[in-house]
């Protein structure tokens, strides 16, 4: 069961070193519930389903969600430019 | 008069901090155990972690749900009223369907860990977001339609009252606020764990409506130049 604990750390890892690389910001939201996906199946590896379905819930769902209607708010997703407006 | 303010303050947090470190003792590291003990007996909840959300903590939650509406209550504040109407076009055939397709599956799966919160893993605040998740997808699909939100506040406020109210009912019968009501039933049946079923009912009502009328006002924001 360790070699799947490690895999998701390690994924978990790479997907937050990818949210402060990205440039464009819906990538790094996406690259963000990544890392709240994984921390979720690790919370059910750890035999914490409650937590578990929170994480899932509200950080990779709910959170996101939150963020990219902020980010469409604030005109800085692809296709949102201001110069493309018209 | 300012520091003298930030001195008053800084008093008053050592003294809540003292009364707290006073209060815990040495056996707080125990806590665990002695739930996992005596909650089966006690409570009647085959799922021992809802049994700690709303009678052991109930006072908690309850603190956790006013968090939550003061903060929903300031997104209603800064964004304002809804613009009348919206520029955005309805989304593509795929979202439009899959729209459609989903919302009646993630009503069902949100009033399902909504219901069975004090059986299986999950609860009112895991159901209420997917309820308002549920809610939202639709606004998603065609941005024209709007939701209700003296729907939404009539809700929540209603939902909010009788959280309220099942933990004033036990003031009543000299039980101390928020005690479980009823009786325990049979573990792991649906109505068993007393009143604790409908406490979680109007939790995820709370929620699900606060969350779902946060996101619709959100994403009636348009696009700043």
């Amino acid at each position: 069961m360790s070699w799947v604990a490690s895999i998701i750390v390690i994924v978990m890892l790479a997907a937050a070193v990818a949210v402060l690389l990205l440039k464009d910001f819906l990538s790094a939201l996406a690259a963000l519930a990544v890392v709240s996906l994984a921390l979720s199946v690790l919370f059910v590896i750890l035999r914490a389903p409650d937590v578990a379905m929170t994480e899932a819930a509200v950080g990779a769902g709910l959170g996101s969600l939150l963020f990219a209607l902020a980010i469409r708010r604030m005109g800085l997703a692809r296709g949102h430019k201001p110069e493309d407006r018209p | 008069m300012r520091r003298a303010a930030s001195l008053l303050f800084l008093l008053g947090l050592a003294l809540l901090l003292a009364a707290i470190y006073r209060h815990l003792g040495p056996n707080a590291a125990n806590v665990g155990q002695l739930i996992d003990a005596r909650a089966p007996t006690e409570v009647g909840a085959a799922n021992i972690v809802t049994s700690v959300v709303l009678a052991y903590r109930g006072l908690d939650t309850l603190v956790e749900l006013s968090i939550l509406f003061t903060a929903a209550t300031a997104v209603g504040l800064v964004l304002g009223r809804e613009p009348a109407a919206t520029s955005d076009r309805d989304a593509g055939f795929i979202l439009r369907a899959g729209a459609d397709l989903f919302f009646p599956l993630l009503l069902v799966v949100g009033i399902y860990i909504v219901l069975h919160g004090h059986l299986t893993p999950g609860g009112g605040f895991q159901g209420g977001v997917i309820l308002a998740c549920a809610f939202f997808v639709p606004l998603l699909a065609r941005p024209g339609r709007r939701l209700d939100q003296r729907w939404a506040s009539l809700i929540e406020g209603l939902a909010g009252a009788s959280f309220i109210v099942i933990g004033l009912l036990a003031l009543v019968g000299g039980e101390a606020f928020l005690t479980p009501l009823l009786g325990k039933g049979g573990m792991g049946s649906l109505f068993s764990a007393g009143s604790l079923p409908l406490l979680y009912t109007a939790v995820g009502l709370k929620v699900g409506a606060e969350l779902a009328g946060v996101l619709a006002r959100l994403a009636a924001q348009q696009p700043v130049a």
